[in-house]
C-alpha cells in the first residue's frame, strides 16, 4: 500500500492525448449504433467522434432467465461483452456518446442496459448480410426505441439493391427513415446522426401536439 | 504506448479491487459525468486515486472504465465509494431511467441538432 502516488507516469492521462470535456459539461446523451459483425459500427463511430473510439467491457452476471443457450449451467452465467464508444461535444453543456453495440441475439442483455435512456438508435445494414439486421430491428421496436436505418454501401457490393428493395426486405414501416451512407466518411456519418435526431424531433413534436 | 490494463479479466483481481463486493451502485449511468471534488489523499486505493485524477474535468462513467481498463460494474462500485465519502459529485443524465416512457423534449433535441450540424 501507500504506492498510490508512486505511479505518476502512468497516471497522467493528459500526457497521452486524452481530451477532457469542458468543466461546464453537465448532460451526457446516448445514441446506440447497432448492427452485425463487420458492418462498420466502429468505423461510423470513429468518423464522427472527437476522440479515438475507446473500448470497454461489461461483465454480466445474470441470475438466470433464458441466458444464452449454454443451458444446464444456471448460476454460472458470467459473460463479458466488449463495446466501443466515441464522443461528440455538442456544446459546452451537452455531450453525446455513441455506442457501437453488437446486434446478435446473444447480446440482448447488454442492449437492455445500453438502451436505457438512449435518445435513439442507428441500425447499420450491410446488404450482403441483411439477416443480421432483423433481430436488431425487432428488439428496438420491442423497446420502443426510435431508430433510423442506414445502409453502409460497401464498394464490393455488386447487387446495389435500391432503398425501396431494402425497405421491403427488412419489412421496415414507412415512417422509419432509411438512408444510404458511407461509414468511413465524416460528413456521411454526420448526416446519419442528423437524420436520426431530426426523426426524434419530429416524433417529439407530434407527441407534444397531442395532449 | 498504451498503458498496461489494470485488469486482464482475472476474476480474483476484480475481487480485490472491489473488496469482494459485486453489487454496483445503479444510479451511475454509462454517461453520468463524474467530477472530482478533491485531490487524492495518501493511502487511498490506487483505483480511487486514478478516478480522482481522471475526473479533474467531467468524465463519463464509460470513459473512466475504458481508461482504467475495468468493467463498468467494477467502476460503479468504486464510484459508489467515492460518492459516499463526498470526494466526487455526479451529473446524471436527464433521461436516465426509462427509454420508452419519457421522450426527450423538443428543446433538447433542437440543441442536439444544432450541435450536430455545427460539427
Amino acid at each position: 500500500m501507500g504506492s498510490a502516488t508512486s505511479d505518476t507516469p502512468a497516471s497522467e492521462p493528459a500526457a497521452r492525448g486524452r481530451k477532457p470535456l469542458t468543466d461546464a459539461a453537465e448532460t451526457g446523451l446516448k445514441i446506440v449504433v447497432v448492427g452485425g459483425f463487420g458492418v462498420g459500427k466502429t468505423t461510423l463511430v470513429r468518423s464522427v467522434s472527437e476522440i479515438r473510439p475507446l473500448n470497454t467491457e461489461e461483465v454480466m452476471t445474470q441470475a438466470g432467465v433464458g441466458v444464452d443457450e449454454t443451458d444446464g449451467v444456471r448460476g454460472k452465467t458470467t459473460t463479458t461483452v466488449a463495446f466501443d464508444f466515441g464522443r461528440i461535444s455538442l456544446n459546452d453543456r451537452l455531450v453525446l456518446y455513441l455506442f457501437g453495440a453488437p446486434g446478435q441475439e446473444r447480446f440482448w442483455f447488454l442492449w437492455d442496459r445500453l438502451f436505457s435512456g438512449t435518445l435513439g438508435a442507428v441500425v447499420l445494414v450491410d446488404t450482403r448480410r441483411m439477416d443480421d439486421s432483423w433481430y436488431a430491428i425487432d428488439r428496438l421496436e420491442h423497446h420502443r426505441t426510435p431508430f433510423v436505418v442506414a445502409v453502409n454501401r460497401f464498394d464490393d457490393d455488386t447487387a446495389r439493391h435500391s432503398l425501396d428493395e431494402i425497405r421491403l426486405a427488412l419489412a421496415l414501416p414507412e415512417h422509419v427513415p432509411l438512408i444510404d451512407c458511407d461509414a468511413r466518411v465524416r460528413t456521411s456519418g454526420k448526416h446519419v446522426l442528423v437524420t436520426l435526431v431530426d426523426h426524434l424531433y419530429q416524433l417529439a413534436l407530434a407527441q407534444e401536439s397531442t395532449p | 504506448m498504451t498503458r498496461r490494463p489494470v485488469d486482464t479479466g482475472a476474476p480474483d483481481r476484480l475481487y480485490t479491487v472491489t473488496g469482494g463486493r459485486s453489487r454496483a451502485d445503479d444510479s451511475f449511468d454509462l454517461v453520468t459525468l463524474v467530477v472530482a471534488e478533491c485531490e487524492p489523499s495518501p493511502g487511498m486505493q490506487s483505483e480511487h486515486v486514478r478516478i480522482l485524477e481522471l475526473c479533474r474535468h467531467p468524465t463519463a462513467v464509460v470513459e473512466i472504465a475504458a481508461e482504467l481498463a475495468l468493467p463498468i460494474t467494477v467502476i460503479r462500485i468504486l464510484l459508489g465509494d467515492l460518492l459516499a465519502t463526498g470526494t466526487i459529485t455526479a451529473r446524471h443524465p436527464r433521461l436516465a431511467q426509462s427509454a420508452a416512457a419519457s421522450h426527450p423534449d423538443t428543446a433538447l433535441l433542437q440543441e442536439v441538432l444544432h450541435g450536430l450540424r455545427n460539427l
